[in-house]
């Protein structure tokens, strides 16, 4: 490591500033209010009461983990087609990526809700052929496809800018080595791919399964991890047991992140030539 | 034109009346060649002229709009570029990032499922082939420019191709690496006895290195021949100025022996040409001889001395037309000189769509400024 300039660590002094307020007091205030009851004093009731919501967890983690595998698959496909399009087409195609993420979150789910509702527009044209209307708001299809659709984006962008890097040349070596279209896969564009694809599950599953927002709107009765949370500190105003909620799901997202660094450490180091 | 390479053995590549556009452009118009099994042939040309669409074309990363491609007899058409038995050096040698130097050899091997034992065996060959012994585990990014070289070298021969594809695969390495490599190469073919196509803008690297060298321009094969031909004998003004340095005057073939230019009669060894038929004359400028001013054939006045080593490189006016010539005697600027040329000195071409097109070296500078900045560009992508 070079040692920083006396000026280098004067350039880095506002960003740990904000760090130290905004992230790392408020950690330390999750922390203790995790292990203290109403009145302040150390108590491991809070950790020992999330016992009840082992259910919620499992859901959370579940739904998360179905709408990132999904997410991935429908992502890794795109970024690879649109890695290989040309630049202008290229970036047509990062503008509709990109296009839904310039609403605001609140309004596509609100929008959503519209579409999916009991007298939403699905049901409405179904209706208008003929047919039964469907249950889709307020089940577990709802709240995943609500992640996707949210945090689709947050797969393909990591994914593409990966992928772009990998020069055409490369892939032409493969083919010229005796690899077919399989074979490139296997041995150079997925290898080759793989921080993205790291990042990008990443980003989907830690927003995914934190979502509260998500699933309130689309998922009726369904309760995540992150309704748990919003309900004891908005509704009951039980600082403490959602301060020991969200204590379970940080170390929970934490231990997931260092377990996919790992797995990516692997074959990174020597990914940009 | 013949454009046949003139060998006993038999035709290992065969290109007929290929065309190939791109974008309303033609970069290769009904180009036919044949390369020998054994042969060290390189394309040659300037960016744009088609020589690394050639390339594409045999290992089959591009399919002619028209034309056949064959290798040993077998049309290959539409064979995609794993199933052919060629390979090929990247420009940039397209190593795999994501494996290391053992691992980037051994690639070809394992994807045809080769047994463990012989992968290890011939990636060791194929070190010491490449004087990379003890380099096995090292990351491809840890490796120098010439390191890197030798690996794409070792990954591309380790499949024992009948032809390997060089794709100006020393532009990047520097003047004194890329003299090593040149030697390294030629005998790494004249050892292993494959087909090396090597494709290069660098005239100097084409004489030096290759049996028959193929002279393109504009999607057209200019001139195929020996270096040796293609230096002494230039096909049309165009080879005659992209090889080497020359002074290409307008003249006029008398009779047979007899060319006239620069306002008087010279005895040449050419013959063939109708009586007093408009030709281009070539004069290497190392075959001018600089004489008293009374013993010379021409007259004419010194206007710049440049000194380039081993030689001088003098510029002297004759009738407005400045000509280059190469001498190690020393001269000045504004002297008056005689010059007296040999009749096998002078080659006579037939006129073609590039005479006129090559002036003489008035502008001398500003050629050289061109030239300079030609090696970075790249080929026609």
């Amino acid at each position: 490591m070079k040692k920083q300039s006396f000026l280098q660590r004067l350039l880095g002094a506002p960003y740990v500033l904000w760090a130290a307020i905004f992230i790392v007091v408020p950690l330390l205030i999750v922390v203790y209010y995790s292990f203290t009851d109403s009145a302040g004093n150390f108590t491991l009731e809070n950790i020992k009461s999330l016992v009840d919501y082992k259910e919620i967890f499992w859901i959370s983690i579940e739904y998360s983990l179905i709408a990132t595998v999904i997410t991935l698959i429908i992502a890794y496909p795109f970024a690879y087609i649109m890695s290989r399009k040309r630049e202008s087409s290229q970036r047509i195609m990062m503008m509709l990526v990109m296009l839904p993420m310039w609403m605001n979150l609140l309004i596509r789910t609100y929008s959503w809700m519209n579409i999916l509702e009991k007298n939403g527009i699905i049901n409405n044209l179904l209706a208008g052929i003929g047919l039964e209307p469907l249950k889709m708001i307020g089940t577990p299809g709802a709240v995943i496809f609500g992640m996707i659709y949210n945090y689709l984006p947050y797969m393909i962008l990591p994914i593409y800018s990966v992928m772009v890097k990998i020069d055409k040349s490369v892939l032409e070596a493969a083919e010229d080595l005796g690899s077919n279209s399989l074979s490139k896969l296997r041995r150079i564009i997925i290898p080759m791919s793989m921080p993205g694809v790291v990042s990008g599950i990443t980003m989907v599953f830690v927003p995914s399964v934190s979502t509260f927002y998500i699933s309130q709107k689309l998922g009726g009765k369904i309760m995540l991890v992150g309704d748990a949370i919003e309900k004891q500190i908005q509704s009951l105003y039980n600082y403490n047991l959602g301060a020991a909620l969200s204590l379970v799901l940080m170390v929970m997202i934490l231990l997931s992140m260092a377990l996919m660094k790992k797995f990516a450490g692997e074959g990174d180091g020597n990914l940009y030539v | 034109m013949n454009n046949t390479i003139e060998t006993q053995k038999k035709n290992i590549i065969e290109l007929k009346n290929i065309t190939v556009r791109f974008d309303g452009e033609t970069i290769l118009d009904d180009m036919s060649l044949s390369i020998g099994d054994g042969e060290f042939v390189t394309l040659l040309g300037s960016s744009g002229c088609g020589k690394t669409t050639t390339l594409r074309i045999i290992a089959g990363f591009l399919d002619p709009d028209e034309g056949e491609v064959f290798f040993d007899s077998k049309n290959i058409n539409g064979v995609p570029p794993y199933k052919r038995e060629v390979n090929t050096i990247f420009q940039r040698y397209a190593l795999f990032p994501n494996y290391n130097v053992f691992d980037n050899i051994a690639y070809g091997l394992r994807v045809r499922h080769v047994p463990e034992a012989e992968v290890k065996q011939r990636v060791q060959e194929m070190l010491t082939l490449v004087n990379l012994n003890g380099f096995e585990k090292r990351p491809i990014t840890k490796l120098s420019g010439g390191q890197q070289q030798r690996v794409a070298i070792a990954r591309a021969l380790i499949l024992r191709p009948k032809v390997l594809l060089l794709d100006e695969p020393l532009a990047a390495l520097d003047l004194k690496l890329r003299k090593d490599m040149q030697n390294e190469l030629k005998n790494i073919q004249k050892a292993l006895g494959i087909t090396f196509i090597f494709v290069t803008h660098d005239q100097e690297e084409a004489l030096s290195m290759s049996d028959t060298v193929v002279v393109m321009n504009e999607g057209k094969i200019q001139q195929i021949g020996s270096p040796i031909d293609i230096y002494n004998e230039p096909e049309n003004a165009f080879v005659a100025d992209f090889i080497g340095e020359s002074n290409i005057l307008d003249g006029i073939m008398k009779k047979d022996l007899l060319a006239s230019f620069s306002g008087r009669d010279f005895n040449c060894l050419d013959k063939g040409f109708e009586p007093n038929e408009p030709v281009d004359i070539v004069v290497r400028p190392e075959d001018v001889d600089i004489v008293g001013v009374n013993e010379g054939m021409l007259k004419g006045i010194v206007t710049s001395v440049t000194f380039r080593g081993v030689h001088f490189e003098i510029i002297v006016d004759i009738g407005g037309f400045k000509w280059m010539i190469q001498t190690t005697d020393e001269h000045r600027a504004g002297e008056e000189v005689g010059l007296y040329i040999e009749p096998d000195a002078i080659h006579v071409m037939k006129k073609s769509k590039y005479s006129g097109q090559f002036g003489d070296y008035s502008s001398y500078s500003d050629e050289l400024d061109e030239l300079n900045q030609l090696p970075d560009e790249e080929d026609e992508e």
